[in-house]
């Protein structure tokens, strides 16, 4: 991932000329989504986002599902609630979990079952602080619903 | 061999020898010291369900007679909390051993209109193949749910719904006293060792 961030930011660098600061960086790390059941037409994606400027993820698309949300979780008093967000706030330095415990993208209208070993591909859209838009293309895993939290493998990429 | 033939062994002894015996291998529900977990044992609570299981055979509270039922409610396009929960109770299952084979998962859907019984028992079995679930008309799902206490709403989420449901986890004795909430915070190591003391009542 390093490798790559740096390489990427490099050939980017070279190409435009510009310095490395004044380019948004948003980085995805760690991103999986969870593996179906026959018949099961939702799942959800998970990662850790930082952005460095305040930041904002305005939505998620993937080729595998028809309709992509994201829901936040809360707990209170053993009750869980779930509902769709307008977006999730991505503060300057601040890594953002989309985990099981709060925020999430919901994969809705999946296009066939989710298994190990997949890769899915997700883009999601960044709006920093300014009102510029990035895309971010990130690569998920599909890991079976029992294994989660203990994994360190880094499949997400830079934009 | 070990306690739990034992313990087993001694069950089934003592229901040949009917109520009246078995009443005895404690006495009453009264309430138990619970380290982690929320003592249930002076709630009247979830006697009287009836619902299908995932071959379309009715089921009641009794049918786990001997067993120590552990019931979450949830849904299968639940994202988080549902799994999370279920691949806990495998995980107590594991950390019982011998014991954990008298633990009986039972996952009551509160979504029947979306969980069928093939989705259902496909989602249940890839987390331990003891588990089971069961599913209900909406009338049944919202009487379980009333009977347990367990809040369930559907929440719009744009063309479709997702859900908020109660996700604590109900255990019973052997002999069908409700004893035992599991929060969702929990650790399956706190809850292996509640289920422990529920275990050593009957």
């Amino acid at each position: 991932m390093t490798a790559l961030f740096s390489k990427s930011v490099l050939a980017f660098s070279l190409l435009l000329g510009v310095s490395v600061s004044a380019m948004a960086q948003t980085r995805v790390d760690d991103a999986w989504v969870r593996t179906t059941v026959q018949g099961q037409p939702t799942s959800g994606a998970f990662m850790r986002i930082t952005a460095d400027t305040d930041s904002k993820l305005l939505s998620v698309s993937s080729p595998v599902a028809k309709d992509v949300q994201i829901h936040q979780m809360s707990m209170t008093d053993d009750v869980m609630r779930m509902g769709p967000v307008d977006s999730v706030a991505l503060p300057a330095g601040k890594t953002v979990s989309l985990d099981p415990d709060g925020y999430h993208v919901m994969l809705m209208g999946l296009t066939g079952a989710i298994k190990e070993g997949d890769n899915v591909p997700l883009t999601l859209t960044i709006e920093n602080d300014k009102g510029v838009r990035e895309e971010v293309q990130v690569s998920a895993p599909a890991r079976a619903m029992s294994s989660q939290m203990d994994m360190s493998h880094d499949h997400s990429k830079m934009h | 061999m070990n306690d739990f033939l034992t313990r087993r062994q001694v069950l089934t002894g003592m229901s040949v020898l009917g109520l009246g015996l078995l009443a005895g291998c404690d006495g009453s529900t009264t309430a138990l010291d619970f380290k982690y977990g929320k003592d249930l044992s002076n709630k009247i609570m979830g006697r009287t369900f009836k619902l299908t299981d995932t071959q379309g055979e009715v089921k009641t509270l009794s049918s786990y007679r001997g067993l120590m039922p552990m019931v979450f409610f949830g849904f299968t396009q639940c994202p988080a909390v549902c799994p999370t929960a279920l691949a806990r109770a495998a995980q107590i299952k594991k950390i019982m051993g011998e014991d954990g084979k008298t633990l009986q998962v039972i996952f009551i859907t509160v979504d029947p209109e979306r969980d069928t019984p093939q989705i259902l028992d496909a989602y249940v079995k890839q987390f331990d193949p003891s588990f089971v679930a069961l599913r209900g008309t909406l009338e049944q799902t919202q009487h379980v749910a009333k009977e347990f206490g367990v809040f369930y709403e559907k929440v719009p989420a744009g063309e479709t719904y997702t859900m908020s449901h109660t996700a604590t986890s109900f255990v019973f004795d052997s002999r069908g006293n409700l004893r035992l909430g599991l929060s969702p915070s929990l650790s399956a190591k706190q809850c292996a060792e509640d289920l422990t003391t529920v275990m050593e009542v009957c």
